[in-house]
């Protein structure tokens, strides 16, 4: 029985042997058939045209940007509100506000999207469309602020779990000295609790670039190569770039290729963010072992 | 001497603004939790109607129950697949391996691993190798097996922390009853760990349950009572995406989502009530 | 002179009362100790002089509580009572920064921000608190880098740098080890010349060593209260007796 459980157990590990190894079996061929460096800096994406490029470089930058904006919007505002649960707020607030975040992280992405295109879009394009000669809503801004919502439940439970387990001999040796509750929490408990908000980032990062539908709903999604201060216009990222492919690629020619090597692409990205999460979880580990011995 | 502790209950400025800044942040992040729900069921409650759940779906009549269906047809065999594998992998970890053993540390990188994959990565994996390699095409079969990995590190997961939770006198009392660790495993430790487990697969419900893009290139987007194993089909949160894509039908995709919401709302909420209980069980 | 006045307080967690009836004086300049068995109050005597009890939730305290004359549960700033009245934990609690920061987190809260300024009073609280020489050649190094006795002394210059009236002491030697425990003991009697220092212990023989005046408490009473000298030598309550004598406790 011992064999049975020990070869489930195993299953994991072959499903993400598959995942590697089909996503570079069919990824890197056509990346070197159209050159890694033609393919990670092109700046035009026509699969289809007579004489196909196959650039990504749009993409990468798209999904970077957008990502950035989604960090610049959401990142302040979950860290805040982390320390607003476990440092600030009233306890029948907590008892409203906890759940209300676990709600909010399992309201899917299409839902998200949804709203997105009916409510962010046409209001982006309201206030800002006239000013900026925008075609339409959709655009990076609208993705980012998206995503930026979107992120808020994972960096807000990380990072308020983190800070909650700053030692609480910490704040009375802060408040013993005179500081203020307020100064205590940040200026010793949130900075001592700064590997754990840095890890609730990175996670929130790793939601962003991985978001797909949502994006899709309301970036625009051209293969234009856009600059940062463009968030008015539309851009794509890799994944939208898969999931738009996708419905129309003929399977086994190159555009099918280069899609799968996108995805490789995306999964070489998403691999360094939980590369870097788990070295800071490594940290956090780290501190707290040294302080229990102490 | 005296009088030099003087009254001055007003905050400083700097203390106001850390106040201020975090009470702001907690009513943006309410704020736009509940006008994304409140919009959302605006729009969508008045366009709930009974044609909704018609049994087909027709140019005329956007019904969902096909979705519906899928969706639970989905849930059913995606937990059938991901259930065993995942408690199974759980307690080879907890009760077999020894810790901290170099395959554990190997199952241990997969599983997080597996779970900061994003679904589109999935979704690309499941087409090549369920629908292609293997030959089952855009199939509810292809969709299940997808979303079987995509849940697996939620079921691991859950299941090895609510193992762990139980309490070692459990094992030792049953063990010194003269039961072989496989009667241990079955008799007391998974019962005793049921709800926990359960948690776990309720949370991997809801992710099935809102999944879009590990499932449109898997399953597909017909919108039919599912046949078989390989026909194609939609969930609602496709159908809810295929809806809004289309744009011709937003009353419908709001009232659609509405369900979803609902549905993935009602989902969350069974969750955290199991969990509670468990904790509380175990403690 | 007398810098703490307590008359008739009584403290209560709730439905539980902690301290019952307990006056005391708590003269300037000098060390009291606070001794008794665990849960007698000793430790949530001395948390009511700087109101660190204020942060138990159900906590409620009644009596006079007067520091020069000024009644401590009164009209008063806590954030500058606790400036004036500084405290050393039982776990050293040095904060996750540099050594410097440790030290210069206290003067920076209360609006100092020269950093000659604070260059000054670091210097002058880690020699004060004997741990200068020490520390003063990695004074940008994390402060979880010393040992467990340094950390306490840093944790006392810390108490130091906000330029107190009174220390006070909750157990400081008890997570150390005997060296640790004598240098700090060393240091008491030099503080006493500038604070007012009030310790607890459980251990009588550290009460003996370093306090001019020793309480005795038992159950949230204080029991009996004198110069330390003629409370372990002829005690006055049996119950103190049998304490300092080791029949319980």
């Amino acid at each position: 029985m011992r064999g049975v459980f020990f070869t489930a157990a195993l299953a994991s590990v072959l499903a993400v042997a598959l995942i590697c190894v089909f996503l570079f079996a069919q990824g890197l061929p056509p990346m070197l058939k159209i050159g890694v460096l033609d393919f990670l800096t092109g700046q035009r994406w026509r699969p289809t045209a007579a004489e196909p490029s196959f650039g990504i470089l749009p993409m990468i930058l798209g999904s970077v940007y957008i990502t950035g904006g989604a960090v610049i919007l959401g990142v302040p505002v979950g860290i805040l509100t982390a320390i607003f649960m476990a440092e600030m707020c009233p306890k029948p607030v907590y008892r409203f506000l906890k759940p209300a975040i676990s709600l909010m992280a399992g309201v899917p992405s299409v839902i998200y999207g949804f709203f997105g295109m009916m409510v962010l879009v046409p209001a982006i394009f309201e206030v800002f469309g006239k000013r900026f000669d925008m075609m339409s809503g959709n655009s990076m801004l609208a993705a980012s602020i998206l995503l930026a919502i979107m992120i808020l439940p994972t960096v807000i439970s990380i990072a308020e779990t983190n800070i909650r387990a700053v030692p609480r001999e910490l704040y009375e040796g802060a408040v013993a000295l005179g500081a203020s509750h307020e100064r205590a929490v940040f200026k010793v408990m949130v900075p001592a609790a700064r590997s754990g908000v840095l890890a609730a980032v990175v996670l929130g990062i790793g939601r962003a670039i991985g978001e797909t539908m949502a994006v899709r709903m309301v970036a625009g999604n051209q293969t234009v190569m856009r600059m940062p201060y463009e968030f008015f216009s539309g851009t794509r990222t890799l994944t939208s770039n898969i999931i738009l492919e996708m419905g129309y690629v003929e399977r086994g020619s190159l555009h099918f290729g280069a899609i799968v090597a996108t995805g490789a692409v995306l999964f070489v990205f998403i691999l360094g963010i939980n590369l870097l999460f788990s070295v800071l979880n490594q940290d956090i580990e780290k501190k707290r072992n040294k302080k229990g011995a102490g | 001497m005296g009088k030099v502790l003087i009254l001055t209950k007003r905050k400083k400025p700097g203390d106001w603004a850390r106040f201020l800044l975090t009470w702001a942040a907690g009513f943006i992040t309410v704020a736009v939790l509940l006008y994304l729900v409140i919009f959302i069921m605006v729009k969508g409650i008045p366009h709930i109607k009974p044609s909704l759940f018609a049994f087909t779906y027709t140019p005329e009549n956007q019904s969902l129950f096909p979705a519906l269906v899928t969706t639970v047809l989905m849930v059913g065999f995606t937990l059938a697949v991901a259930v065993p594998f995942g408690v199974s992998t759980a307690v080879y970890l907890v009760e077999y391996a020894s810790r901290g053993s170099r395959l554990v540390r190997v199952i241990r990188t997969t599983t997080e691993t597996l779970a900061g994959i994003p679904s589109i990565v999935y979704g690309l994996f499941g087409y090549i190798f369920f629908c292609d390699l293997l030959g089952w095409g855009k199939s509810i079969l292809a969709g299940c097996f997808t979303l079987a990995v995509m849940v697996l590190p939620i079921i691991i997961r859950t299941t090895e922390e609510s193992l762990k939770s139980i309490p070692d006198a459990y094992r030792e009392g049953s063990f010194g009853l003269g039961a072989g660790r496989l009667r241990t495993v079955f008799r007391v430790i998974l019962p005793c760990a049921a709800p926990g487990i359960f948690a776990g697969v309720i949370l991997a419900i809801g992710r099935i349950v809102g999944e879009t893009a590990a499932l449109l290139y898997t399953i597909g987007s017909v919108i039919q009572l599912p046949e078989n194993l390989f026909s194609q089909g939609r969930t609602l949160a496709l159908h809810v995406y295929n809806l809004a894509a289309e744009g011709l039908y937003n009353d419908q995709a709001y009232a659609t989502a509405v369900v979803l919401l609902a549905v993935v709302f009602g989902i969350n909420l069974l969750a955290a009530r199991v969990e509670r209980k468990f904790i509380r069980a175990v403690s | 002179m007398i810098k703490y006045k307590l008359e008739s307080v009584d403290l209560w967690y709730r439905d539980f009362q902690a301290l019952k009836n307990v006056s005391i004086d708590i003269k300037a300049n000098q060390i009291t100790a606070y001794i008794g068995p665990s849960g007698c109050g000793k430790s949530t005597l001395i948390k009511s002089l700087n109101r660190m009890n204020d942060l138990i939730e159900g906590c409620k305290i009644t009596g006079k509580l007067l520091l020069d004359g000024e009644d401590i549960y009164g009209n008063i700033d806590v954030n500058l009572l606790r400036k004036k009245v500084g405290m050393v934990f039982q776990k050293p609690n040095p904060f996750p920064m540099s050594i410097y920061d440790n030290i210069a987190f206290g003067p920076r809260t209360h609006g100092i921000k020269s950093r000659y300024k604070l260059d000054d009073i670091v210097e002058k609280a880690l020699k004060d608190a004997a741990i200068w020489e020490e520390t003063k050649d990695r004074l940008k190094k994390s402060a979880l880098s010393l040992s467990g006795g340094q950390q306490q002394r840093l944790c006392i210059a810390r108490a130091l740098a906000v330029e107190p009236d009174v220390l006070l002491m909750d157990e400081p030697t008890s997570a150390l080890d005997p060296i640790s425990t004598a240098k700090i003991e060393d240091l008491m009697s030099e503080l006493k010349k500038k604070y007012t220092v009030v310790i607890v212990t459980h251990n009588m023989q550290q009460a003996t060593r370093i306090s001019d005046y020793t309480a005795f408490f038992l159950l949230g009473e204080m029991i009996e209260f004198g110069d330390t000298k003629t409370i372990f030598s002829m005690p006055k309550n049996k119950k103190t007796e049998d304490y300092i004598t080791g029949r319980f406790g």
